[in-house]
């Protein structure tokens, strides 16, 4: 082969190289893409109810209430009568089975909503007020255009009589959507529109700071000694490769770990954040150290020559100068040990955190869901309602784990500093 | 034998280092004398730096790093484990090759030392310490209005003068250079030459360094090295002249190294 061909046949190589290199960023791109379009299209009707004016009447003597009555008195009040009665006024019925039809357009707390109300607004009290009540899933999916009623009667869950509710409402403007702030306030629950995140919300939360209380003090303390004092032989070097092994074994593996000994040994309180921080942090510690000691490894010796020369300790010369330097690696490599804690599912399921919790956890000890199996027990779900609010909580959690991740390259970039 | 009136500051007899299997120093007998600058010489791996790192113990980072003999600085023996090398290095200050500053201020380079040793008790005492090291560093009319900007942000030569300053300003009685100037461009090390001449007054100043016309223009006595060996000492002035050793002569003159 000539020199010219060799020469040609290297920059066809070279094209070659760069066109396939391109297609893969490319492709990873549009799977990034189709991805969050799924998620966005599926989950974005979740940040929305669909609500039903009603009006009440707040007869003071039908209620049998007092003037001028407090919270409590009015909370121990029976607003059933009164609820039916509104319920059932928003339109024309004959029969049971069209009352029925038409109390269950809305969601089971219709109670509770018109007590809250007057509670907040007592004003009210002997007036009448149009109410904003929650609509059940059915309504709210068919008020979103999720719900397919072109099916005949028998295979749909809303009745035709349901449909010309719905429609008359429509028509007459009583049919509202509003920014749902139960996605964020509620626990759990078996009604998709009364659902939210909150609990799990909290549950994430308490689990993370456990997890951060614990894993992020031993894993600094471990890797400074590991890097700058412990002597270089054999028991230190099979404590180094099982760090690393540490950091490949699978979740579940921390999870049963958990189950034995935390909840099996130690009897903590099952389903809480306290265990799940628990077993999170002994999965998250091997992730923190071995980044926590590579920004250590990075920090040039010859500023810890220059502190020993004018005569620091070695205590000194680490934590002065050495420690300094090496916080922002430290800090961005606990901020993604933190990012997959929060993400991880496997570990929690096995120590009980599956639990179905309608109550929000007040501390770390009560039992919560966490977001990541949020996502998996709605996922089960057959309700469309639950389809909408699984990928929600998706949206949320990635929300966060962005976030965390955006905030360690912050740190990275604004604490990195250059040395001669 | 060199006939001086100077008193010896500091004495090695039979000095051997070795790191792991090789050795890096052989029977290595030398004396330092008070306030002169003694250059050492030699081709690269000759051992001249590890000397020196023997004389403020730096060496005891390295594990693998074994060291017998005998090293005195004023009668005293300091290669022994009852010595406190914090007590030791804040004696002998050094200069390591690359300018090596903290990533911290310009003033905190220099008053880190006095700040750990407990010299100064109040803050107008750390103000002038730090102001006469940067004084006799030759840095003080650059840097008098920036002390407060980072060190690193100095040039290669002011970095190296600002190293000076913070090793001159625990007062030590020795100063260790391990080849200064040889990341530095040829009028920043005029100027650290000039300071040399000046510090010697002063202190005891060991100096390694590869360029031989440094240890003439620098150093009052000099220490030919190779493999480990310590070939030959002398005056400088009769060993770039008229060497007693072969080899010195041959490297000298730069037929090999």
């Amino acid at each position: 082969m000539s020199k010219e061909e060799l020469l040609k046949k290297r920059y066809r190589a070279e094209k070659r190289f760069k066109f396939y290199g391109l297609t893969s960023v490319i492709l990873a791109i549009l799977f990034v893409l189709f991805l969050v379009n799924v998620i966005f299209s599926k989950g974005k009707g979740a940040f929305s109810r669909t609500t039903i004016s009603v009006e009440v009447d707040f007869n003071t003597e039908k209620l049998e209430l007092k003037n001028n009555p407090t919270n409590e008195e009015i909370q121990d009040t029976d607003f059933y009568d009164l609820s039916i009665e509104s319920l059932l006024n928003v339109y024309k019925t004959k029969g049971l089975k069209e009352e029925k039809d038409l109390i269950r357009i809305f969601s089971p707390d219709y109670e509770i909503e018109i007590k809250n109300f007057i509670i907040e607004n007592k004003g009210f009290l002997n007036k009448t007020a149009i109410i904003e009540l929650t609509a059940s899933d059915d309504i709210d999916q068919l008020n979103k255009g999720n719900y397919p009623r072109h099916l005949p009667e028998e295979r749909r869950r809303i009745s035709d009589f349901q449909l010309l509710i719905y429609d008359k409402l429509v028509e007459d403007n009583k049919i509202q959507k509003a920014f749902n702030t139960f996605l964020f306030t509620n626990g759990d629950s078996r009604d998709p529109e009364l659902a939210g995140v909150g609990g799990s919300l909290l549950g994430s939360f308490f689990t993370i700071i456990v997890t951060l209380l614990l894993s992020f003090p031993i894993a600094i303390l471990a890797s400074i000694y590991l890097e700058e004092f412990a002597p270089k032989n054999r028991i230190t070097d099979f404590i180094e490769i099982n760090i690393n092994n540490l950091a490949a074994v699978p979740s579940i593996v921390f999870g049963l770990l958990g189950l034995g000994i935390l909840l099996g040994t130690f009897d903590f309180p099952r389903s809480t954040p306290l265990v799940a921080g628990i077993t999170l942090a002994l999965m998250t510690l091997p992730r923190i150290i071995i980044p926590c000691r590579a920004s250590l490894k990075a920090v040039p010796p010859s500023i810890r020559e220059g502190a020993l020369a004018v005569g620091a300790s070695k205590v000194q010369s680490v934590t002065h100068h050495v420690v300094p330097l090496a916080i922002p690696g430290t800090l961005s490599g606990t901020i993604i040990g933190l990012a997959q804690a929060l993400g991880e599912t496997a570990p929690l399921i096995l120590i009980g955190m599956v639990a179905f919790v309608v109550d929000l956890p007040s501390s770390p000890v009560d039992p919560s869901a966490s977001l990541p199996v949020q996502v998996y027990l709605w996922s089960e779900q057959a309700e469309r309602g639950f389809v909408e609010k699984t990928s929600a909580t998706i949206m949320i959690l990635l929300t966060f784990l962005i976030t965390m991740n955006a905030f360690a390259v912050y740190l990275r970039q604004k604490f990195e500093r250059r040395w001669s | 034998m060199v006939m001086t009136n100077n008193k010896v500051k500091i004495k090695t007899e039979k000095l051997d280092v070795f790191y792991g299997q090789k050795q890096a120093l052989k029977n290595v007998n030398l004396e330092i004398f008070n306030r002169e600058v003694t250059a050492l010489i030699g081709p690269s791996g000759c051992g001249k730096s590890t000397y020196i790192r023997c004389i403020n113990r730096m060496n005891d980072v390295i594990e693998t790093c074994k060291i017998s003999g005998s090293i005195k600085i004023d009668g005293q023996e300091i290669n022994n484990k009852q010595i406190d090398v914090v007590r030791l290095r804040e004696r002998i200050g050094m200069v390591f090759q690359k300018p090596n500053p903290f990533p911290k201020s310009i003033y905190d380079n220099v008053a880190y030392g006095p700040q750990i040793h407990g010299l100064a008790d109040h803050k107008d005492k750390l103000d002038q310490i730090v102001q006469t090291s940067l004084k006799k560093s030759a840095l003080w009319e650059e840097v008098k209005d920036r002390l407060d900007e980072p060190g690193t942000s100095l040039s290669g030569g002011q970095q190296q003068r600002l190293c000076i300053a913070r090793a001159i300003s625990v007062n030590p009685e020795v100063i260790l250079m391990d080849e200064p100037c040889s990341a530095l461009d040829p009028i920043a090390t005029a100027k650290i030459e000039e300071l040399m001449e000046e510090l010697k007054k002063t202190f005891t100043i060991v100096i390694v360094t590869h360029s031989m016309a440094q240890a003439v223009r620098v150093s009052q006595r000099t220490g030919f090295f190779h493999l480990g060996n310590l070939i030959e000492v002398d005056t400088t002035d009769k060993m770039f002249k008229n060497p007693n050793n072969k080899m010195t002569q041959d490297y000298i003159t730069g037929r090999f190294g």
